[in-house]
């Protein structure tokens, strides 16, 4: 996802010169192209992420678009505050880009296990959170930062996901997209590992079950109509992410449905209890010990589909 | 483009200074807040920067090529309000509504519906980093603005000051003027005991800035320490300053960065303030 990002930001750089770039000294070859064809909107910040995304949020102050990029957790909760602060609150046309959602850098440990950030980054007031969860929409979500007004998150996966792509179809910030059609269960996803939603939907499709699937690539604001109509409409509801079960899309959703007054007849959250992992190794590998896998997703649905309706 | 005429330069900056010293006196007074003795400790530098040197306009508070001033030790944010009422930024009887139920005069400085600040802080370290991204900008885009930032001694415990430090030098930020309220107190002891700043010219002169020191209660020597850079370097103001400046039981004392004067105390206090010429 992060070449796709990066190319987007380019073909806008280009066009816009108030677009900025700033990196935390990380993106080894990425910005060769931007930085030669765009010098003066490319800024390596170093190793300092609270002092980039300060400096960030006094350039859009003046005027301009910019983008802070680092991996995993730096670009986020090192500088919380400066994001919270001097950009949030004073709606400052800052970016905020990090690479390497969930367990994309799962064999670097804990440091770089990106587990937490939407709970943390979708609690705070005047930001739109993007995760998208393929190639097209991570190219999408890149322009939708630069036509969001304010403060955004864009939260890539290092992985570049099955493409979902169909003719025809929108990105539309704050709108769930539909990836696939169905009406046994729902499955809202978001990010990379909707590759694994759509493997098991492939599975549980030999054995008679339908499964919409839902790319929540918007996490806040949530799309509280299209979540509202699956629980209405369909058996069983499952949500599913490589992040913390604490505050991730799974509350997320859980929260729209109670608080619109639906009730889904089954519901499950699928993603990581809240503990740390010191078990390294690749994205799939840790996907399938911590039961977000495909398969793990298909079992999750036939049990929840057998399983006791929730309680009125 | 600069502000062609800025109206509250040519200020007598004497008086701008005791009117901003007896705003703080009644605003934290009258709301219960704290932080006296760090608003009395920066009302000269706040009236030199405002009688003598900021080109800003009241009537055009967006102004693109107004100078930008960030009050990073936000926790004085009354002298800020203070001065910028005296300023004509907004009527001086708004000050009573100061840190009170209702009042968007936060205690520390908020930009919400505040003409004339330019970045609401209160979290210490911010200000610096953001005030060297807008001073980036000026600098990319050719305007001659310059930008001021002013920090507590305390506050220059936060590492992400020296991250922004580091990066202004990097960049040659010449128009970028960061201030140091430099007297000697922090929140619970004096610097000295809590985490040494000394020596503190050497500090910044060794990351590239250009380091200048003058008594923050001397008005003719900040208006020339103020000046900008002829080095193409940021500049530094490490300005003497007393905590509590201006009335006597109040200078060097610890506890009025948190006690509300009242009753006899704020009598007192009055008294010594409106008796200063």
């Amino acid at each position: 996802m992060r070449d796709t990002f990066i190319a987007r930001l380019l073909r806008h750089a280009l066009a816009d010169p108030s677009i900025v770039l700033i990196t935390g000294d990380l993106g080894f070859k990425v910005f060769d192209e931007f930085r030669a064809k765009c010098p003066g909107q490319f800024l390596n910040a170093g190793v300092a992420e609270q002092n980039m995304t300060a400096i960030a949020a006094g350039m859009a102050l003046e005027g301009r678009i910019v983008f802070t990029y680092s991996i995993a957790n730096f670009s986020t909760l090192r500088c919380l505050e400066q994001i919270r602060n001097d950009a949030c609150y004073h709606g400052a046309a800052v970016k905020v880009v990090s690479i390497g959602g969930g367990f994309s850098y799962g064999s670097l440990g804990i440091s770089h296990h990106a587990t937490e950030d939407l709970a943390i980054i979708r609690s705070l007031p005047d930001i739109t959170v993007f995760s998208p969860g393929d190639l097209w929409e991570a190219a999408e979500a890149t322009s939708a930062c630069i036509a969001t007004s304010g403060t955004c998150y864009l939260r890539l996966d290092k992985a570049a996901g099955k493409p979902t792509y169909r003719e025809g179809d929108l990105f539309v910030p704050g709108r769930m997209r539909t990836v696939r059609g169905g009406t046994d269960v729902c499955v809202v996803v978001t990010g990379g590992i909707l590759e694994e939603a759509q493997a098991a939907a492939d599975t549980l499709a030999t054995e008679g079950i339908s499964v919409r699937i839902l790319s929540a690539h918007t996490i806040r604001p949530l799309d509280a109509e299209a979540v509202v109509e699956a629980a209405r409409s369909c058996t069983a509801m499952l949500t599913l992410e490589e992040h913390t079960l604490h505050g991730g899309l799974g509350g997320a959703v859980a929260e729209v449905l109670l608080d619109n007054g639906v009730m889904p007849r089954r519901f499950r959250r699928l993603g990581l209890a809240g503990t740390f992992s010191s078990i390294v190794g690749s994205q799939v590998y840790l996907r399938q010990r911590y039961g977000i896998d495909a398969r793990a997703v298909a079992e999750a649905v036939r049990s929840t589909l057998a399983g006791p309706t929730c309680a009125v | 483009m600069v502000v062609d005429h800025p109206s509250c330069l040519g200020k007598d900056t004497r008086q701008l200074a005791k009117a901003i010293r007896l705003h703080c006196l009644r605003m934290t007074s009258t709301g219960g807040s704290s932080h006296i003795g760090s608003c009395l400790s920066i009302a000269d530098i706040l009236a030199v920067l405002y009688g003598r040197c900021l080109r800003v306009e009241p009537s055009q508070p967006k102004h693109p090529g107004r100078d930008r001033f960030i009050l990073s030790k936000g926790h004085a944010g009354a002298a800020v309000y203070a001065t910028l009422a005296e300023c004509g930024f907004m009527p001086t009887a708004k000050l009573a509504t100061h840190y009170q139920d209702g009042s968007d005069l936060s205690g520390h400085v908020s930009h919400k519906g505040i003409p004339g600040v330019e970045l609401s802080t209160g979290s210490l370290g911010h200000g610096l980093g953001v005030a060297a991204g807008m001073a980036l900008a000026a600098q990319q885009s050719g305007q001659p603005h310059r930008v001021v930032a002013l920090l507590s001694d305390g506050e220059c415990d936060e590492g992400s000051n020296w991250e922004a430090i580091l990066f202004a030098a990097h960049h040659r930020l010449d128009r970028l003027l960061a201030i140091v309220d430099y007297n000697k107190i922090q929140s619970l002891d004096e610097v000295d005991k809590t985490i040494r700043l000394e020596p503190f010219t050497a500090k910044w002169e060794a990351f590239g800035w250009e380091v200048r020191r003058c008594d923050g209660h001397d008005h003719e020597a900040m208006a020339a320490a103020f000046a900008p850079s002829r080095e193409r370097r940021p500049v530094v103001v490490i300005a003497d300053t007393i905590k509590g400046k201006g009335v006597s039981f109040m200078e060097h004392q610890v506890l009025w960065h948190y006690r509300t004067a009242r009753g006899e105390e704020f009598s007192a206090a009055l008294l010594e303030l409106e008796a200063q010429s």
